[in-house]
């Protein structure tokens, strides 16, 4: 195993302690998404059928902000103490710290998709009528698109004062390609009007792209003051 | 685990006009040094004298505004595997024990194995085996445990700042003894501090700060000279 992965997983495992004691993170997201399903119940009370039409905005949008609190968390637990000089001093790769932070932020996400699912099906009366196999890869992709971006928009903005609103304002507006792709392929996938595979390969490519600008770029924004 | 060659005679940190400005603020106003291997400085001078800055500097964590600093003939980047740093905050996790703390940061420096991280934290004078987590460590143990992660890789320069602040006198002179040891081994050590009391019979250089300059060098520390001690702080006569 190269060190990159090494070092990778070294990070990755610290993290995972950390939230598991902490659980800052998840706990936060958790209530968020929660509150969200219930008051949007409450709000609407739709039919079955206006359910699959809607449902993927509300699904895609409560985990949106939900994954800012976590990727906000993210960064502030490595500014506490200012342990993040600690790493900066070091001779491991910022790539290293890149790919730990997007994968723990991608593993506590699909944690919270994974619990919220069930809750969105029961609450909003939910029945797939599309291929049910393609929401995995439109989750999976949506996801990662969520946390690259995030965890890199996280790291620039976690030196500025006002980091909390910071981060959506530069997050949510280059997150519009793959939020249209995470909806859009999650209403055809629900009503199956139309095949997903165009959105699956919008989130790919949109992955592809922006996983390889972040890791190009994640350095210097490492070694910024 | 060092990286680059030590120059037997050549300085092993210099630093050339360094200038530092925060906008309009500048920190550092052409700081021009060379300091030798196998040597402890003692970094004196006011609150704001430019003393973090310079050792950021050198730790490569501030970026000159202009000037050139060197470290073994290298930028501080370069040099990274051959410095370590210790800062006024603890740099550790407070979740987690001393010693995850160091196994993780032991990973970063390609360590493996746990006998490194117990003999530095048994060489600051803690115990491996304590599971409590940092956060729950009185202020005297964490910074001993700081001092623990940045000797972690056996660095041949060693940048501290402030070590010994709120460390009881006892704790201060084991750490004193364990600098000396460091610099015996032929390490340099630059030690910021407001406490230069506690270097005297160790420090082969005391370095007086004044508004982002070296106002001063001296072999000697005199209790006379007020700047190490308190504020208010005049330097000594310009060394020769």
């Amino acid at each position: 195993m190269s060190s990159l992965w090494r070092l990778t997983l070294a990070t990755l495992a610290k993290d995972i302690r950390l939230e598991w004691r902490s659980k800052d993170a998840l706990n936060a997201m958790l209530f968020f998404s929660l509150l969200v399903v219930v008051i949007f119940s409450f709000s609407f009370d739709p039919l079955a059928e206006e359910s699959r039409h809607i449902v993927g905005g509300l699904v895609w949008v409560a985990f949106l902000f939900a994954a800012v609190v976590a990727l906000n968390q993210t960064w502030a637990r490595e500014l506490r103490n200012q342990v993040l000089d600690a790493y900066r001093v070091s001779p491991a790769p910022a790539n290293a710290l890149f790919l730990a932070k997007v994968l723990g932020n991608f593993i506590f996400v699909s944690l919270l998709e994974a619990l919220m699912t069930p809750l969105f099906v029961v609450f909003y009366n939910l029945h797939v009528l599309g291929p049910a196999w393609q929401l995995i890869p439109v989750g999976l992709l949506g996801t990662w698109a969520l946390v690259v971006n995030g965890t890199f928009f996280a790291a620039m903005s976690v030196r500025t004062r006002s980091r909390e609103l910071m981060l959506p304002l530069l997050l949510f507006p280059i997150s519009i390609p793959a939020v249209l792709g995470m909806v859009a392929g999650t209403t055809a996938i629900l009503t199956g009007n139309n095949p997903a595979h165009f959105y699956i390969v919008l989130l790919l490519t949109y992955d592809v792209v922006f996983t390889t600008a972040c890791l190009a770029l994640f350095e210097t924004v490492l070694q910024a003051e | 685990m060092t990286g680059l060659p030590i120059p037997s005679r050549l300085p092993i940190v210099s630093v050339s006009n360094l200038i530092k400005q925060f906008g309009r603020f500048a920190a550092l106003r052409g700081v021009t040094a060379e300091f030798t291997a196998g040597k402890l400085y003692a970094i004196l001078g006011d609150n704001g004298a430019g003393k973090t800055t310079l050792l950021r500097t050198l730790a490569g964590l501030a970026h000159p505004t202009r000037g050139q600093v060197s470290i073994l003939g290298a930028s501080p980047r370069a040099a990274c595997r051959d410095i370590g740093y210790m800062a006024h905050p603890s740099l550790l996790y407070d979740e987690m024990s001393g010693m995850e703390n160091l196994r993780y940061f032991a990973r970063l420096y390609g360590i493996s194995g746990d006998e490194r991280c117990q003999a530095v934290i048994r060489a600051v004078g803690l115990d491996p085996a304590l599971a409590r987590p940092v956060g729950q460590y009185s202020q005297g143990m964490r910074q001993r445990m700081s001092l623990a992660r940045a000797i972690l890789h056996d660095p041949q320069i060693l940048l501290l700042d402030e070590p010994f602040s709120n460390v009881d006198v006892h704790s201060a002179g084991e750490m004193v003894d364990l600098l000396k040891r460091v610099r015996d081994s032929g390490k340099t050590v630059f030690v910021v501090t407001h406490q230069a009391s506690l270097l005297t019979a160790t420090a082969d250089e005391f370095i007086w700060m004044q508004a982002g300059k070296i106002v001063a060098r001296s072999t000697h520390f005199s209790p006379a000279h007020p700047s190490a001690e308190s504020s208010g702080q005049q330097p000594p006569p310009e060394a020769p």
